[in-house]
């Protein structure tokens, strides 16, 4: 299998790795790299557990993908922020403040993903109506709050406005 | 059986300098090396074991596949590595060509989209594809690298059967052309899925109508259909061509169209159901796009 050299910044630092062709974004961050804040929960595609933002080389911002689902080969040059990025210099962004406050964490699994998700959702449409908030978590599964929550934290959330520190 | 282990099978990921090596290469290596997008179709059948690929060959940096453009003459010009997101977003797709934004906007969730991308959903030409049905019914072409250089097709003769295309050996895809569609038109897709949002079609249906002065209606109407039959299916409803387009007319072609599709029993609906919702979803887009020319 061919192994490929990569330089990458995760959460404004830069990472070199050597990966093999197949080793997912997923797997790079979990287990090379032990940021386990990103969960897997399918490994398909569908649950949203492994939610981070990517921006390939020359993209203006990250846009979130399901790390399951991209290579670690294809990040070369890419900047990745995970769950852990979100907060700044102690204080949590928003969103993970408003999610908490509004009783939108049960059991916690799906809540990196739909942190991440939330957080883009926000930087392309600061001010989301409930249709557009539950259209960005489409790709999310929580099998806990029932969503109403998780809604009404990321509605909160926009409430709050931009967070605090540079999410790159 | 897929288990939530995120280990991928091995492969060697290729990444060609140009679209000459691409395609000699994936010539060379036929069978064995598969061209690669966002890989949302790839990866989940490298992981049940559906598909073996000894080599990945990313084409997603060669010329012209991160293009999307719209010249008012020529049409729109979607290069191959463009993904969904961006299709549903670009202001050229909503006012000129709405359909393919709204078809791509149903393609599972905003993070696959960010991945997944147009040419993927055509080459991997699953009968269920979302976003065929709205081609179809906009003419769409696909231009293609080959080893004996590029070429173009049509869409309507690119889908041979579920997952198999008119693609040859050293064949890559790199864009997707939409001419200017008929002056005044309008368009409609309506997917049935099992929830209102992020599932594949149980049943997907695009209807467009334009005006036009030759057809005895004075109106001509193309249905495209997705998940019922082997693959996506482009129509031309005789009813609708042939005398003044009413209430009845609109029925008999929406009976013409369920009659035409031969749609399958499986977990996400029966071929009986299918073909009733076929039927409704065809009067519905059909009446829709209709009200708008006609107005
Ligand atoms: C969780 C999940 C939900 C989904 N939901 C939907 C849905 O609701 N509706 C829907 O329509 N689809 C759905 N899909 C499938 C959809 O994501 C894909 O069909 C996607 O559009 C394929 O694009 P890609 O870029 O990921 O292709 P890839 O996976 O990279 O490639 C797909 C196929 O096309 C070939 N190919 C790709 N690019 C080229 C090229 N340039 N030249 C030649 N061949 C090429 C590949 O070899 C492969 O056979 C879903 C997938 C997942 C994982
Ligand atoms: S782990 Fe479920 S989408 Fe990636
Ligand atoms: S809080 Fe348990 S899955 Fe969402």
């Amino acid at each position: 299998m061919s192994l490929h050299h990569i330089t990458l910044t995760i959460n404004g630092a830069v990472e070199r790795a050597t990966v093999p062709a197949n080793l997912t974004l997923l797997q790079l961050l979990r287990e090379t790299l032990a940021l386990t804040g990103t969960k897997n929960g399918c490994a398909a595609g569908e649950c949203g557990a492994c939610t981070v933002l990517l921006a390939l080389p020359g993209a203006e911002r990250g846009e979130p993908v399901n790390s399951c689902m991209v290579l670690a080969v294809e990040c070369d040059g890419a900047a990745v922020v995970t769950v852990e990025g979100l907060a700044h210099d102690h204080q949590l962004d928003p969103v993970q403040q408003a999610l908490l406050e509004a009783g939108g964490v049960q059991c916690g699994f799906c809540t990196p993903g739909v942190l991440i998700s939330a957080r883009a959702l926000l930087d392309r449409n600061p001010r989301p109506s409930e249709a557009e908030i539950r259209e960005a978590l489409v790709g999310n599964l929580c099998r806990c709050t029932g969503y109403l929550r998780i809604i009404a934290g990321i509605q909160a959330a926009a409430q709050l406005g931009a967070p605090a520190g540079p999410a790159a | 059986m897929v288990t939530a282990h995120p280990g991928l099978p091995e492969f060697d990921y290729v990444k060609p300098a140009s679209l000459a090596e691409a395609s000699r290469f994936l010539a060379e290596h036929a069978g064995a090396a598969r061209a690669f997008m966002g890989g949302t179709d790839i990866f989940v059948r490298l992981r049940d074991g559906a598909w073996q690929a000894q080599y990945l060959v990313d084409v997603k940096h060669l010329e012209g596949m991160q293009a999307l453009s719209f010249d008012p003459a020529a049409g729109l010009t979607i290069g191959a590595a463009v993904n969904l997101n961006r299709i549903n977003a670009a202001p050229s797709v909503r006012e000129h060509y709405p359909v393919l934004a709204e078809a791509a906007g149903t393609v599972a969730s905003y993070q696959l989209r960010t991945r997944a991308t147009l040419a993927g959903n055509v080459c991997n030409a699953s009968p269920a594809g979302d976003t065929l049905a709205a081609c179809l019914v906009l003419a769409g072409q696909v231009s293609v690298h080959g080893l004996a250089g590029p070429r173009q097709v049509a869409l309507k003769d690119f889908f041979r059967g579920p997952g198999k295309t008119a693609l040859q050996p050293g064949d890559v895809v790199t864009a997707l052309r939409f001419p200017l569609p008929p002056a005044g038109y309008a368009a409609k897709y309506l997917k049935l899925g099992r929830n209102t949002l992020g599932d594949l079609a149980i049943v997907g249906v695009a209807a467009l109508g334009y005006r036009e002065a030759a057809a005895a209606a004075g109106l001509r109407f193309r249905v495209g259909l997705a998940s019922v039959a082997p693959t996506p299916l482009l129509l031309e409803p005789a009813a609708l061509s042939a005398g003044p387009v009413d209430e009845a007319a609109l029925t008999a072609a929406a009976e013409a169209v369920a009659a035409a599709a031969a749609p399958i029993d499986d977990v996400r609906g029966s071929a009986e159901y299918r073909r009733l919702m076929v039927r409704n979803l065809a009067r519905q887009a059909l009446t829709e796009v209709w009200r708008k020319i006609a107005a």
